[in-house]
Parts: structure tokens; sequence; C-alpha cells
């Protein structure tokens, strides 16, 4: 851990001297179905034309880390590259019978199950190779879940700059309020990704964020 | 007939609530223990049906290496679904300089003695609600 810490701290130092801070590494993180992986594909679509991966309503869609590499935004005539890193949902309790619910059969569900969970450690050991983290929740839930402040410690112990993004704003139960009331040290932003809804006030965040890597 | 019903249901009730077990964990039970043995007791515990209060608070990183173990567990042991986890505790932003060096000292030494954390099976704990200052286990 501390080695890590050392090695991010002088990547940092490196970064400044050189005054490049592009193919930052931008992880995407955060509760299952909370929208990481709709977002992550607004961006890549937004800049590249091209997704990274499938959303659906199963929870757990995303199993596998995702990559988009080269990905430049710009922003107030200033652009930066990042490398977008897509990961599963982070949770505590996988049930394969609660994707029975969604239609999926006994088999599939198991698998799914399966998959879900090494997709719950991929997530964890990756902390350890971003440069910053977007955190994604969903503005209808409960902020204060005990995996969303598991995430946001992890990434203090390990120095790594973090924005909060409160998803589905297009929803009538969104409450970004309630969000940025549980996490008063972080700036939150508020969007609505499969809308496209206020995506220019998240890449002035994406770019504030980006300074401080 | 009716009365009959009722004295049955409370019966079923209490029968229900039988096999619930809850272990106090004293944080000096697991202080000098590394991250990897620490996590193994908690999760040893959590695996006999137990629901476990530790009194004090897991590092972040233990945190994250207790949910990384428990995946691994999932996939591994017959109809173990994961845990529920929360902790309860004081909110450190609120206190003033001197108060954070000494409870930063103190939770060095012996723990945060000021927080709880509770870890569950989640095939007993359906959820734990989580406001800022308390906890509501939901039972299965």
């Amino acid at each position: 851990m501390v080695f890590k810490i050392l090695k991010r701290f002088s990547r940092r130092i490196l970064r400044n001297i050189f005054g490049s801070k592009d193919n930052i590494k931008l992880g995407f993180y955060g509760p299952p179905n909370a929208g990481k992986t709709m977002l992550a594909n607004r961006i890549c679509k937004d800049w590249t034309g091209e997704e990274i991966g499938a959303v659906s309503g199963i929870p757990h869609e995303t199993r596998h880390v995702q990559f988009k590499e080269k990905v430049e935004i710009k922003y107030k005539g200033k652009s930066l590259t990042f490398k977008i890193v897509d990961t599963p949902g982070i949770a505590t309790k996988i049930d394969y019978e609660n994707f029975l619910k969604f239609g999926l059969k006994k088999k599939e569900a198991k698998k799914r199950a399966k998959e879900a969970t090494q997709g719950i450690i991929d997530s964890i050991k990756w902390l350890d190779d971003v440069d910053a983290v977007i955190i994604v929740l969903d503005s209808c839930e409960n902020p204060y879940s005990q995996v969303n402040i598991t995430i946001i410690g992890n990434l203090v112990a390990r120095k790594i700059p973090v924005l909060i993004v409160a998803n589905k704003i297009d929803l009538k139960r969104a409450n970004v309020k309630k969000v940025s009331a549980a996490f008063p040290e972080y700036e939150v932003v508020g969007v609505s990704a499969k809308e496209g809804t206020n995506m220019e006030e998240f890449y002035e965040y994406v770019f504030k964020l980006a300074k401080k890597v | 007939m009716i009365k009959k019903k009722v004295k049955m249901k409370k019966i079923q009730k209490v029968k229900k609530l039988k096999g619930l077990s809850l272990h106090i964990l004293p944080f000096s039970e697991v202080q000098d223990l590394g991250i990897a043995q620490r996590v193994k007791k908690i999760l040893s515990l959590v695996l006999g049906n137990k629901i476990v209060i530790l009194h004090g608070k897991l590092r972040a990183e233990e945190e994250a290496r207790l949910i990384e173990d428990t995946m691994a567990l999932v996939d591994h042991v017959k109809n173990f679904q994961g845990i529920e986890l929360a902790v309860i505790g004081s909110d450190s932003r609120q206190e003033n300089f001197v108060n954070k060096v000494r409870f930063g000292l103190a939770n060095r030494l012996i723990g945060d003695s000021r927080a709880l954390t509770v870890i569950g099976p989640a095939s007993i704990i359906k959820e734990i609600r989580r406001d800022p200052k308390k906890l509501e286990l939901m039972l299965s």
C-alpha cells in the first residue's frame, strides 16, 4: 500500500515536471445499476463516436473492467486525453436468485452471479491503477450506503482525486441535494447520462478533477 | 379461534428469530492481527451465521479486503450470498483540531472506540438502513 502511494506520488511529480497530463486513467466506480457504463458510453460517444459497453436494467450488466483508450475531451478551447476505465459495480452481496426476477434462467443467473463476484474483485484491484475517479451514484437511492463510503475511503487513502456524479436526474425521485449533503467534502454534479442532461457542467468538473491529478 | 391464530403467528415470529446470534467483538481481540487475519476472523464468524458487532471500525483498505474476500467466498461456499456491512460513529469532520489529534492518536492505538461496525450474513440481514446517526437492521 505504501509502495503504491509512493509510486502514484512519483508519477504525479513527473507529470507536473514535464507538464504532460495526457492519457489520464479515469476510473468509473460505484454501486451496481447507478449508470456507470451509461455515463462512460455518453462520454465515449460524444468524443469518439463509439460506446464502451452494453447497458441494461439488470444489475451487474458490466462484469469485466472495460476500457476506451485515447478519449480526447475538449472544453473551452482546452483538450485532455483520458483512458476511460469502466468498472463493474461494487456490492457486498450477490444472490443469483435476484437475477431470476429479471427473467434470466437459473443457469444464466448463476453464471452472471459468478462473473459478478469476480468483477467486484477486479474493480477493487483496479483502485491501485487509476489516476482519478468518477463515482457514479443513483440520485434516487439513499447515498449513505457503506459501499459508497468504502469506495471513497479507499480513494482518500490512496490520494486519488474524486468527483461524485449524481446520475438519473431525469427521474422524479432524484435528489442531488441529498447526495451533496452525504458527501460535503466532495464536488457533486447532477447529470442524466441517459438523456445527456447537464453534460457541459460535468465536463467542466472533469477538467477541474484532471487538474488535481 | 382468531385468538389462537394470533397466538400461532406470535409463536412463528419468535421461532423465526430463534437462530439470531450476535457476536460482540472488542477491538482488543483483533488489534494485533494483520489485515488478512482480521478479515478472516470476521468472515469465519459471519460464516457461522453470526452478526458481528465490532467495537471500533476497520480501515478503508480492510473494508475493501473484506469485500474482496467475501466475493471469493460467495464463489466457493454453498448458500453464502455475501455480507451486509455498516459503520456508525462520530463524524471526525466536525471535530476541532485538538480532538482530531487526540482521537487520531487513540484510533491508531486502540481503534476508533466511538465507532461500531456491524457485519452480518446477507442471508440473515436483508438490509442495513444507514442514516448518518443511526443504523436500522432489516432481517430476512
